[in-house]
């Protein structure tokens, strides 16, 4: 018994290692960060394979959060359950936690610093343009068909003037895909879920939204 | 306040689908809504958040939580933004992972993309207007309008990592302003 608690924080603790060292690779995004997790934890770890993997990547990118979280999350509950979920989160989170302490001591101190205000203008612009960037990326994946436009279209145009709350309309997507769908095959039509992408081993890993 | 900060993330991390930058603006929302942050601060969070790794949607809960009740603000912020990341990977892994090629899974899925779509294209209009007092017709603009472009070409074209661009454009900025 003693053997196994041992083995069991053993684990644990290799789990907090690997995602430790992940975290601070997540600049500009979780999906940075896949590249990352499988050269760790399938290639020299051996903890997976290439189609968990795949699972992975499918469950991190449709969960709400960031990618990064839900990969270590997944993972670690693969390795070791709740405890190992909860400690690769953590240990993925904790350097990027300090980091974004470090950063807001440093900017406090130097805040009315005239160009420490134009840095941060800088940034500010080049934040719109990754934004703009996953836009982009997630358009691909979404915009299958003239429904999915319109209705991309129609959330956009609701958020612009009548400021309603995006949880209602997260909250409606999925009934709206539902009845589309149903409406399509009742007369007939063929509709496509999901972008049918290329077999490439690669082209399957890539991006398809940005964090 | 803890028990605040913790709540108005959770909720926002329970519907942070497609990442976080659909949320940025609901976040935004939440904050000012409170009258905890106003506009030009919390664009200058945002601005930080994007230049730690991570999450930039975890990092801006962070960064509010810091400034509105110090470290175990930014603590339970952070904690509540990841917790329904976690529970939902652990509930998806454990019991629904069959479920992916389900036909009302997919459907679901189907109309859910288009509208996180819609959501991270009103986020980029939003957060490049936010905070905006001068006229269209400045340096200021500008200048914006000049490091954005650039950055786009650089990641779309170049393909240059993320921090790379954020470091240049604070450059830029440093320069331009």
């Amino acid at each position: 018994m003693k053997q196994g608690l041992f083995q069991r924080l053993d684990l644990l603790w290799r789990i907090f290692k690997v995602f430790f060292k992940i975290g601070p690779s997540t600049f500009g995004g979780g999906y940075a960060m896949i590249a990352t997790i499988e050269q760790e934890i399938v290639q020299k770890k051996g903890w997976m394979n290439e189609e968990e993997m795949g699972d992975m990547i499918s469950v991190s990118g449709s969960a709400p959060g960031g990618v990064a979280v839900n990969s270590a999350a997944f993972i670690g509950y693969r390795l070791g359950g709740v405890a190992g979920a909860l400690v690769a989160v953590i240990a993925i989170t904790l350097p990027t936690f300090l980091i974004v302490f470090l950063l807001s001591y440093l900017s406090f101190m130097f805040k009315d610093h005239g160009k420490v205000q134009a840095a941060l203008k800088g940034i500010h612009a080049a934040v719109v343009a990754l934004i703009i960037v996953a836009a982009k990326k997630m358009w691909k994946t979404a915009i299958l068909d003239a429904a999915t436009l319109i209705l991309a279209a129609v959330s956009l145009i609701l958020l612009l003037f009548t400021g309603i709350h995006s949880f209602y309309l997260i909250l409606g997507g999925p009934i709206i895909g539902i009845l589309v769908v149903l409406f399509k095959q009742k007369r007939g039509m063929s509709v496509k879920t999901e972008k049918t992408r290329p077999e490439q081993h690669h082209e399957l890993q890539f991006p398809e939204y940005y964090i | 306040m803890l028990w605040q900060l913790f709540i108005v993330f959770f909720k926002v991390g329970l519907i942070s689908f497609g990442g976080g930058y659909a949320v940025i603006t609901l976040i935004q929302r939440e904050v000012s809504d409170k009258g905890w942050i106003g506009n030009t601060e919390f664009q200058e969070i945002v601005s930080l958040a994007g230049m730690a790794p991570g999450s930039i949607a975890t990092n801006t809960a962070t960064l509010i939580g810091y400034s509105e009740a110090g470290i175990f603000g930014a603590i339970a912020a952070t904690l509540g933004i990841i917790l329904p990341s976690l529970m939902i990977v652990i509930l998806i892994a454990a019991f629904f992972l069959r479920l992916q090629g389900n036909r009302w899974v997919r459907s679901s899925f189907y109309g859910l993309r288009p509208i996180v779509t819609g959501l991270i294209i009103y986020a980029a209009i939003h957060f490049g207007l936010s905070g905006r007092t001068e006229s269209w017709l400045s340096w200021s603009m500008a200048g914006m309008l000049l490091i954005c472009g650039g950055c786009l070409l650089l990641v779309m074209k170049y393909k240059v990592h993320p921090f790379g661009v954020i470091l240049l454009s604070a450059i830029a900025g440093i320069v331009l302003f």
